[in-house]
């Protein structure tokens, strides 16, 4: 029931109201709205303190040199000819990229079709989707540090695999041509339990009606999909792959722990070389001009993502 | 909904707890009265139960002998995080007295944050007893002396006893020479069994740290005098790299896994599944302490053919904000735990009692009648195996230490690259590698200068 509806009630059951409740009834919207306001002072005060308030110092400092004691040093564009002129800067765009072009082919195709497969089943699905979204649940670090035992050339895992299919080892991430790919593999194994969970549930929200339909007009598998599921998902597509774009393009951690950006610098990503000047090289402005580059490249990312879904929307 | 008096008084408790915070003083008097509180850097954490025992016994000591100051401890692990230094420098967080790496002394002094000691050293006695090397470290440009030292260290060769005997070499005859070295490691790795002769790091900015290591060692330097241009790609270092491309590729004796760092290869060391590497003393009691490796099994030698070596350590300096009534009573407390011999951090006797090791080498640290008793008051307490050390210690006196370059993590991070490629890559040129690296340090050198 609306509050209008409240209050017809309400006056219906009191005719002839007296003023001081009507005056008393004021005085609590007054209050209520106050309230209302006042928390959302609170929201604003969170996100500016806490979010706008570091994004806005960022991009003052990518235009500073300091090292947050002395004085800070307007020095224009100084901090971007500087980590431009670095010969790691390229490396790490071109990294970056092919990281994030490697993590969309397996970790946005992968989740998917797992999502697919498991919405197929009738049995154990349960048990499945809990076994495929346990990675999530593990640490990063310790997902990652258990990867760096996986690929050991000696002992590791995957090499003892390769030798028991009498298939020579592999380097994994000693070799440049294997090391990034290596990463890609454990970013994927990290993060396609989330992914495939929301295709799952996209999944189940697909009428049933519409596949019988397509059964009784002769698709099989695959049409079904191509012709059912995925325009009946785009929209959930359309944002995952989006989402996973501005994710991969910040890849860090699997870097920072199982390379450190070697073997010569074939894993150095942007954010990667942004901690080095940030945090190594003591240059907070080096470090801030290389985030507001790699803020603009997101931006766009952001920008084509908002207007495909307001499209969507309509 | 909440009344507006309850919302004033949360509002006003919130502001004077906050102020209360924010503004709490330490109890200092320095200004009015005698009593004079102080705030310490590094105090051992708790997860280091038998240190941070120790130094409770020691500021109860003192306050003993000093009742007006009061020492308060603030602990962290490690005493300094590179990553937090400036933020705590910056945000008025740092204690009066702070710990500091060799490394960060120039800049701290640059910025203006330590107070200038030089007048009040007078007091200490060791001061003219420090070895001039270790007194310059803290040396502004300005000619003033800006902090002590606590600790320092120079880097040698740590090996494995247990398995120079199952390759049937003589643990007391550590390697002399490179080529030494190489045939030894080939030996240890023959043993099988995912064995490593010999480990470097090449990741993490390690790599370069280790070039520059065994580059001092050759007897060459990371960066000209002047500190404007790379002096890295010289047959010194040509020969840095042929050792370790040799060992890698055609001894077979640095194993598969690379783009190791410090934490692996303590690993490895600790499971008896690595020959030697290049370390600072300070590794055997990590060996010990955190892989329940044991002392007996570990030996230390000089840097095979050292001409120079690697040196660092770590000191205290006075927050430039501190009273002269603070920076006294920290010159106090500093001359009581961390340089007078038998007393705090060195008092071996209590050490010992306590199951701690001692008798490891270290670098000297004083000279004069000050390294005389600090020697005799070390040895009387040994209770590790000093003859598995005895080839560092003989050496380290006529090894000179050498300290970092300038811009060393911008530097180390290029120098990585270098070390990885040589590593992991069969076919890596090292004249090439070490071209392209010197052009890319030429630049930061220039834009940094």
């Amino acid at each position: 029931m609306t509050t209008t509806a409240l209050r017809k009630a309400a006056s219906r059951r009191s005719p002839s109201r007296p003023a001081g409740p009507r005056r008393a009834a004021s005085r609590y919207g007054v209050r209520r709205t106050v309230s209302a306001y006042g928390f959302l002072c609170g929201a604003l005060i969170c996100f500016a303190l806490f979010s706008w308030y570091p994004i806005v110092r960022e991009a003052l400092l990518g235009f500073q040199r300091t090292n947050f004691v002395g004085r800070s040093e307007w020095v224009g564009l100084d901090n971007f000819h500087r980590v431009g002129a670095d010969p790691a800067f390229g490396k790490a765009w071109l990294n970056t990229l092919e990281f994030t072009g490697l993590a969309l082919l397996c970790g946005y195709v992968l989740p998917f079709v797992t999502a697919l497969v498991l919405n197929e089943l009738r049995h154990a699905r349960a048990y499945l989707r809990f076994v495929v979204y346990l990675p999530v649940l593990l640490p990063p670090a310790v997902a990652v540090l258990l990867f760096k035992w996986f690929y050991d050339p000696g002992p590791g895992l995957f090499n003892q695999l390769l030798r028991l299919a009498h298939l020579p080892g592999l380097s994994w991430l000693d070799s440049t041509s294997t090391a990034l790919l290596s990463l890609v593999i454990v970013s994927t194994w990290m993060n396609m339990g989330s992914g495939t969970l929301i295709y799952l549930a996209a999944l189940q929200s697909v009428e049933g009606e519409l596949y019988e339909a397509a059964e009784l007009d002769g698709a099989g598998l695959l049409r079904r999909v191509w012709h059912v599921t995925i325009p009946q998902t785009r929209l959930i597509l359309l944002v995952m792959l989006l989402l996973q774009v501005i994710a991969t393009m910040q890849v860090f951690i699997e870097p920072y722990l199982l390379t450190g950006g070697g073997p010569q610098d074939a894993t150095v990503s942007v954010v990667y070389l942004m901690y080095q000047y940030a945090f190594n090289f003591n240059s907070y402005g080096g470090g801030s001009a290389l985030g507001l580059m790699l803020m603009l490249v997101l931006m766009v990312f952001s920008a084509a993502y908002l207007r495909l879904t307001r499209d969507e929307g309509r | 909904m909440m009344r507006p008096q309850r919302l004033m008084v949360l509002l006003a408790t919130g502001l004077a707890l906050t102020s209360t915070a924010c503004g709490g003083g330490d109890g200092s008097q320095d200004a009015s009265g005698k009593k004079v509180s102080i705030t310490v850097g590094c105090m051992p954490a708790k997860s280091q139960p038998t240190q941070r025992r120790e130094w409770n016994e020691d500021v109860a000591a003192f306050h003993r002998l000093h009742p007006d100051i009061t020492v308060v401890g603030k602990d962290a692990f490690p005493c300094a995080d590179p990553k937090t230094f400036t933020a705590k420098l910056a945000g008025g967080q740092m204690e009066d007295v702070f710990y500091t790496y060799f490394t960060d002394v120039q800049n701290v002094i640059k910025s203006g944050q330590a107070a200038d000691l030089t007048k009040y050293l007078g007091s200490v006695k060791q001061v003219p007893d420090l070895q001039p090397s270790v007194k310059r470290v803290f040396t502004g440009p300005d000619g003033r002396i800006y902090g002590l030292p606590r600790q320092n260290y120079s880097m040698g060769l740590l090996y494995s006893r247990k398995l120079f005997k199952q390759a049937g070499l003589d643990p007391d005859t550590p390697p002399a020479t490179w080529a030494e070295l190489r045939a030894d490691a080939k030996k240890i790795a023959a043993l099988g069994k995912g064995i490593v002769g010999y480990a470097d790091y090449s990741a993490g900015n390690q790599g370069g740290w280790h070039f520059t290591t065994e580059l001092y060692g050759q007897g060459g330097d990371v960066v000209t005098p002047d500190g404007k241009k790379a002096a890295f790609n010289s047959p010194q270092g040509q020969a840095v790299l042929e050792n370790l491309r040799q060992m890698r590729w055609v001894d077979d004796s640095m194993g598969s896994k690379q783009l190791l760092q410090l934490a692996d290869v303590q690993q490895m060391m600790a499971a008896g599944r690595l020959g030697m590497y290049l370390s600072a003393p300070d590794n055997v009691t990590a060996l010990v302490d955190q892989f329940q490796g044991s002392y007996k099994d570990y030996g230390l030698a000089p840097i095979p053919e050292a001409k120079a070596t690697l040196i660092g350590g770590d000191g205290y300096m006075v927050n430039v904000k501190a009273s002269p009534a603070k920076i006294k009573a920290g010159m106090l407390w500093l001359e009581y735990y961390v340089l007078t011999p038998g007393q705090g951090q060195l008092n071996y006797q209590r050490e010992a009692r306590y199951g701690r090791a001692v008798g490891l080498p270290q670098p000297d640290f004083y000279t004069g009648s000050t390294a005389s008793s600090d020697h005799a008051l070390r040895g009387a307490s040994a209770n590790v195996p000093v003859a598995n050390y005895k080839p560092y210690e003989d050496a380290s006196g006529r090894i000179p230490g050498k300290l970092e370059p300038p811009n060393a993590q911008q530097v180390y991070a290029v120098l990585d690259s270098v070390m990885s490629a040589v590593l992991t890559d069969r076919n890596a040129d090292p004249g090439r590698l070490l071209a392209t690296a010197q052009r890319k340090v030429d630049g930061i050198l220039a834009r940094s200068n």
